[in-house]
């Protein structure tokens, strides 16, 4: 057998996957943060004042930078927390793509005007 | 033949980038559900790994500049407030779609999904890449953890088409035009 050849895998069960599930929920977390920024900032002036962080893009720059921030601060706590352990991956499989689902539905403007 | 300066930024971020972006999501969703779709497939060399990794690397510059040179380069331009009193609304790309209830939609709707949603591919592609780059082979017998990664990369690929449909046609209705022009060749003049 070629030694470029990986075959087996008798150890990637117990391989920890918390550093992939910190990173997959995260995600999730950071597609919601998007559309939660972004119904915020139409909806209320004052924060939609907040989030012009440079004025030729308008809110969308505070939006998209705070959402982006919140995503990397999740990322970075849950990665601590789960990086050797052992997680329950359905669950935050589950979770992240509701998450995820909500961020594209959410970002449609029919569905955000209903909010 | 020339172009002016905005028009090519405008082609950059949604031809270049954005483009290449949704071929090469094509190509990573194929080969990761040849890879890995299943444990019994066969074995994976360390080679098609590496290039597997790069090219979701690869993916991910590509989404954060689609991102970032739309929203810092092209978007100021498109929602250019006018002067008052302004013979014409060609420059102001945003306030020409709204000032007709024809083409409004492709403002309200369009690009208010559109500037928002395409976001949701860097973060989705740049989660895929680090799980990659971390769990590697592995997610072969981690098929949770896998359908996680391919739900978001599938998700990314509906969000860049979402972005691009729509970049398409408003610039279709209301071209980001303006800028210095660039001659790329001389016409035969008749």
């Amino acid at each position: 057998m070629s030694a470029l050849h990986v075959t087996e895998y008798p150890k990637s069960r117990n391989f920890p996957n918390g550093g992939g599930a910190a990173a997959i929920l995260a995600a999730g977390i950071g597609a919601f943060l998007v559309a939660a920024f972004a119904i915020a900032a139409d909806k209320i002036a004052v924060i939609k004042s907040l989030m012009i962080f440079y004025k030729p893009t308008g809110p969308l720059s505070g939006v998209t930078t705070c959402a982006i921030a919140g995503w990397l601060l999740v990322w970075l706590v849950l990665h601590t927390a789960w990086r050797s352990r052992m997680v329950d991956i359905g669950r935050v499989r589950t979770v992240a793509l509701v998450l995820l689902i909500l961020g594209v539905m959410l970002t449609f403007p029919p569905i955000a005007d209903l909010l | 033949m020339e172009i002016t300066a905005r028009s090519l930024w405008t082609m950059i971020h949604g031809m270049g980038f954005g483009a290449l972006y949704l071929m090469a999501c094509s190509g990573a969703l194929v080969e990761l559900h040849r890879r890995y779709g299943s444990p019994l497939r066969p074995s994976i060399e360390v080679s098609d790994e590496r290039f597997l990794r790069i090219y979701l690397i690869v993916m991910s510059v590509l989404a954060w500049l689609t991102v970032l040179s739309g929203t810092y380069i092209v978007y100021p331009w498109y929602r250019a407030i006018p002067p008052v009193g302004a013979a014409s609304l060609a420059a102001f790309p945003q306030r020409l779609l709204l000032s007709s209830p024809a083409t409004s939609g492709w403002h309200s709707i369009g690009m208010e999904w559109k500037e928002h949603v395409a976001w949701l591919v860097p973060i989705s592609i740049t989660m895929a890449a680090s799980v990659f780059v971390r769990h590697g082979r592995n997610l072969k017998s981690q098929p949770e953890l896998r359908s996680a990664v391919l739900t978001f990369v599938w998700v990314s690929l509906l969000a860049a088409g979402i972005a691009g449909f729509f970049g398409a046609m408003i610039n279709k209705n209301a071209p980001v035009e303006g800028g210095a022009t660039l001659r790329l060749a001389e016409g035969a003049g008749r």
